[in-house]
């Protein structure tokens, strides 16, 4: 007989997630992945005015604060015929990539690195050793064996003063934690730069749209005109500390996220075998135009998908194919006018919240019946996964010589097979891997961006079809983009001027989404199955390999209609549920 | 692990981090200084520093999207990580804490029980309240329950964000689950109200920093704001201010108008009817702000400004926030936030009409005339 487990709250995660799976001898044997938080804004912003709702749909999270707005924007681009100018389109690449930076560091570091890494073992930790351990994996100049006594002296007095804060009842001990204890000691002095460095690298937001979190966005363009020779535009000053910011980055991730990610993944190399999900689908759409968004041969993330883990091939998507994208509520606490087993195109979509679920406050979820706020997205009615793994194996699959150096490059350095990378283990690091990538193309993108404003080009926003009298009657179009946690899209409704729909899929929808109709399986509990659990009572394997999505559900929850009619859905980007 | 044993004070804190008492005194009179406090209230904060125990925080997550933890580690001074790990002691929070599940409920049950009537609870999100709250519910409890629970033993509460401040976007119209702010929930509490989606990091850890150096909470206005962020209306430190007293006004984005820096009224800006701290304090660290990008503010620190939108369309068409709208209902917002030297200019207060407004176009267009001669 299974053994049901509870984990609620998921923590270190954005939003609010459960997870109840079965242990039986000492592994997963079924699991159930449930948001338990819904807020409704698919239909806060119906009649809205469209170039408002990515302000509206950005709060769908704020850990991935430029995504929803950015497909936002691009859906009402869409919608509208709008093509935005090159500098503009380099600005979105630059804040999408600085977004990436900052989000990416941070989940290894702040959301994940706790599954791996055992902060009261720095305790036990030699500095010098340390020292020599940091000096032989990366050319960082922070690795004195001072720096490190200084970090272990302010490690071993916290944890003497016996408020232990965020660390307390961690997963401290446990027999899952295989690091030594100088990479432990490493990991966390890391862990405190890194918290100090990501609210350096998000200045480029501030810069380009004026905050952040939830910088600003324009419908046509971005905000921050270019001007050259005056305080109030983009000049040499302004764009030479978005230039700095990159530059730093590049620094900071290969010098300190890179090393430290390879140096803790050589020890967990057994987690290449775990977490895998089984039907080993994955999706992108693409994003980080080379030329222009309406042409994603140019696209730096490539766009297609990848079935049951055959490399060999990628298969071309249209995202217009109202038949191969749908979204399934059979498991979800909302209703369907056509019946709960139908699948909805998302421009037909609709949501109307109608909870089914035990009454608070309750013990388990009644999982043969409805058990989440987030729906269930298929491509061609199959599961897939999105996130840097899908963009990673889409990239390697289709021969693209920056992804098969840096995927050869790790799989040589840990020494494990290609087939490694199909879990938990690969899902870490295909991020670690992307973001490497993106450090030479944020780059790419600054120079371009600069050569244009030297050419003279300096327009930054097509405001021709800014007034609603230029628009037809009615229009639809979809945004789409990558987030870091994966293949996101908006789908919008234009009617006289209003937004009469509007509908969020965003990639912990694909992930975190319950079965689908013909009882298969996403990917968050198709990648539990078969997970060791040493201790039921402390999960941490089961964290491992849910922190390896990077889940995100504010995002993924949907809006209620109470008329039960043009409805919306927002699942927002990144591992969210709106 | 064991979370009782002796607490220790900031300075020792500080020391134990390798600083030296002399760079505690400079941490302390820049804290001063950025809270505003004259020159003589120094040495108060200091031994405040010295002599308090760390305060226990229990931070709930409700209906949000994470958006003011994340403002709350962009702060710059202090620094998140000097703030968690020798300033305060987060037991509590989704976002960060390496527990989950049970192991994360039971530390946060230890800490409440241990710290009772001690702890500062804060608040991010808004509270669902229809259908008997299941539309938000963590480890099996509703928000309304939990929220209860640990407003119970607080000290205070601080509501980050405009979601447990206001309602926030899940209130806004229709408000489908029937989301509401802590106030209209706690009631036997005092709550600051830190409004803003997200605030200003650096507000959001000066509000902490203030409560804990001197163990009151701010001075707060009228609507439970601390005056020292809140006291100004963004227009009133706005950069572009000068083009607006000139009558320089952009018309489009990205027009040669918005390039100069003209003054973005005409566009939307939310700035005359704002409080909040961007016009003088900028966002993550002083960098900038919406306004100075070029974007117009959105009001996002005030009440219900979701639904004052359209946001690029002129304050005038607004209901409720009209330029039009009568000299009591505007008198009515105003007096509401408006702290000493608030009534700096003319839009927000009762003169704010029609005729003022059209003066300064008048005006605008002879500056610009001459500008262009």
């Amino acid at each position: 007989m299974a053994n049901r487990i509870v984990i609620d709250p998921i923590t270190r995660i954005e939003g609010h997630l459960r997870i109840e799976a079965e242990i039986k001898d000492g592994k997963v044997v079924n699991a159930y992945s449930s948001s338990t938080m819904v807020r409704g804004m698919e239909k806060i912003v119906e009649g809205r005015d469209p170039r408002d709702v990515w302000a509206f749909v950005q709060r769908a999270c704020g850990v991935c604060t430029t995504v929803h707005a950015i497909a936002s924007i691009r859906s009402v681009e869409d919608a509208l015929g709008i093509v935005v100018p090159p500098n503009a389109e380099l600005a979105r690449n630059i804040v999408t990539i600085a977004h990436a930076f900052q989000d990416h560091v941070v989940h290894f570091y702040h959301l994940h690195a706790l599954d791996w890494v055992d902060v009261t073992q720095v305790l036990n930790a030699d500095p010098k050793a340390t020292s020599e351990l940091a000096q032989s994996i990366s050319s960082w100049p922070k690795s004195s064996p001072g720096y490190f006594s200084d970090v272990k002296n302010r490690i071993k007095k916290f944890v003497e003063s016996g408020q232990l804060g965020i660390f307390a009842n961690g997963y401290w001990g446990h027999p899952a934690m295989k690091l030594p204890a100088e990479v432990n000691l490493l990991a966390v002095a890391h862990y405190l730069e890194a918290l100090e460095w990501q609210k350096e690298i998000v200045k480029v937001h501030t810069i380009l749209g004026g905050k952040n979190p939830h910088p600003h966005f324009l419908v046509g363009g971005m905000a921050s005109s270019v001007n050259v020779n005056d305080a109030g535009g983009l000049n040499a000053e302004k764009l030479a500390y978005v230039g700095k910011l990159l530059h730093d980055a590049k620094t900071f991730i290969n010098q300190v996220y890179i090393p430290d990610l390879l140096a803790i993944a050589s020890f967990y190399k057994d987690w290449g075998a775990i977490g895998v999900s089984g039907f080993k689908n994955y999706l992108s759409f693409g994003d980080l135009p080379a030329d222009n968004y309406r042409n994603p041969s140019s696209f730096k993330w490539p766009q297609g998908v990848i079935l049951n883990g055959d490399l060999s091939k990628v298969h071309e998507i249209d995202i217009r194919d109202t038949k191969v994208f749908q979204e399934f509520v059979n498991k979800s606490w909302y209703d369907y006018s056509k019946g709960k087993d139908v699948g909805l195109n998302p421009w037909e979509g609709e949501t109307n919240i109608h909870y089914t679920g035990p009454k608070p406050p309750y013990e388990h979820l009644n999982v043969d019946k409805e058990y989440s706020f987030v729906k269930t997205p298929r491509w061609n009615g199959k599961p897939m996964e999105v996130g840097p793994l899908a963009r990673v194996l889409i990239g390697f699959a289709k021969g693209i010589p920056e992804y098969k150096e840096v995927v050869n490059f790790a799989l040589k350095t840990l020494d494990i097979p290609v087939e490694a990378l199909f879990s938990t283990l690969g899902r870490t690091a295909a991020r670690g891997l992307e973001t490497k990538l993106l450090t030479e193309w944020g780059l790419e993108f600054y120079d371009r961006l600069l050569t244009n404003i030297k050419n003279g080009d300096t327009k930054m926003a097509n405001m021709d079809k800014w007034d609603p009298s230029t628009w037809p009657k009615e229009a639809k179009g979809v945004g789409y983009m990558e987030a870091p946690r994966g293949g996101l899209s908006h789908w919008i409704v234009i009617k006289d001027g209003k937004t009469d729909n509007y509908q969020m899929v965003v990639p912990t929808t694909w992930n975190a989404s319950p079965r689908d109709p013909k009882g298969q399986l996403s990917a968050y509990e198709a990648s539990l199955i078969g997970t060791p659990i040493a201790d039921p009572n402390n999960p941490v394997e089961i964290l491992r390999t849910i922190h390896s999505f990077d889940p995100c559900l504010a995002c993924a929850v949907h809006l209620y209609d109470e008329h039960g009619k043009n409805i919306s859905q927002i699942q927002i980007g990144g591992a969210c549920s709106v | 692990m064991n979370t009782k044993n002796k607490s220790e004070t900031y300075l020792e804190a500080v020391l134990r981090k390798g600083y030296t008492r002399r760079d505690f005194m400079k941490f302390v009179t820049y804290m001063s200084a950025f809270m505003g406090l004259e020159s003589s209230m120094i040495g108060q904060v200091a031994k405040a520093l010295e002599t308090k125990k760390r305060i226990p925080v229990i931070w709930e997550h409700f209906q949000e999207c994470t958006g003011c933890s994340e403002s709350f580690i962009r702060s710059d001074h202090p620094l998140a990580a000097d703030l968690i790990l020798d300033s305060i002691s987060l037991d509590y929070t989704d976002t960060l804490m390496a527990a989950a599940g049970h192991n994360a409920e039971e530390a946060k049950q230890a800490s409440m029980k241990e710290n009772y009537g001690k702890y500062i609870l804060v608040v991010e999100g808004a509270i669902p309240t229809k259908d008997d709250g299941v539309y938000c519910t963590i480890a099996g409890r509703t928000a309304v329950e939990i929220l209860k629970e640990s407003a119970a033993g607080a000290a205070a509460i601080i509501t980050f964000g405009s979601c447990s401040a206001w309602g926030g976007i899940q209130a806004a119209y229709p408000n489908p689950t029937g989301s509401v702010p802590v106030d209209a929930i706690i009631k036997d509490k005092p709550i600051i109200r830190v409004p803003g989606c997200p605030p200003i990091g650096e507000v959001m850890t000066g509000v902490v920093v203030h409560y804990a150096t001197f163990g009151t909470l701010p001075a707060l206005d009228d609507m439970g704001r601390p005056k020292q962020f809140y006291g100004k209306r963004v227009h009133d430190s706005c950069y572009r201010r000068p083009y607006f007293d000139a009558g320089l006004f952009a018309e489009t984005f990205d027009s040669e108008e918005a390039k100069k820096g003209y003054c973005l009224y005409k566009l939307g800006c939310r700035g005359p009817v704002t409080y909040n701290a961007c016009g003088f304090m900028e966002w993550n660290n002083g960098v900038s702000y919406p306004i100075k990008s070029g974007y117009p503010c959105i009001g996002c620190s005030e009440k219900d400004f979701w639904d004052n939108g359209p946001f690029t369309e002129r304050l005038e068409n607004l209901p409720g926030f009209g330029i039009e709208a009568t000299a009591d209902k505007i008198g009515k917002i105003v007096v509401g936030a408006a702290v000493a030297g608030a009534a700096v200019h003319a839009v927000a207060s009762n003169v704010a009409k029609r005729k003022e407004l059209k003066k300064h176009e008048d005006r605008g267009v002879f500056n610009e005339k001459n500008i262009k001669e």
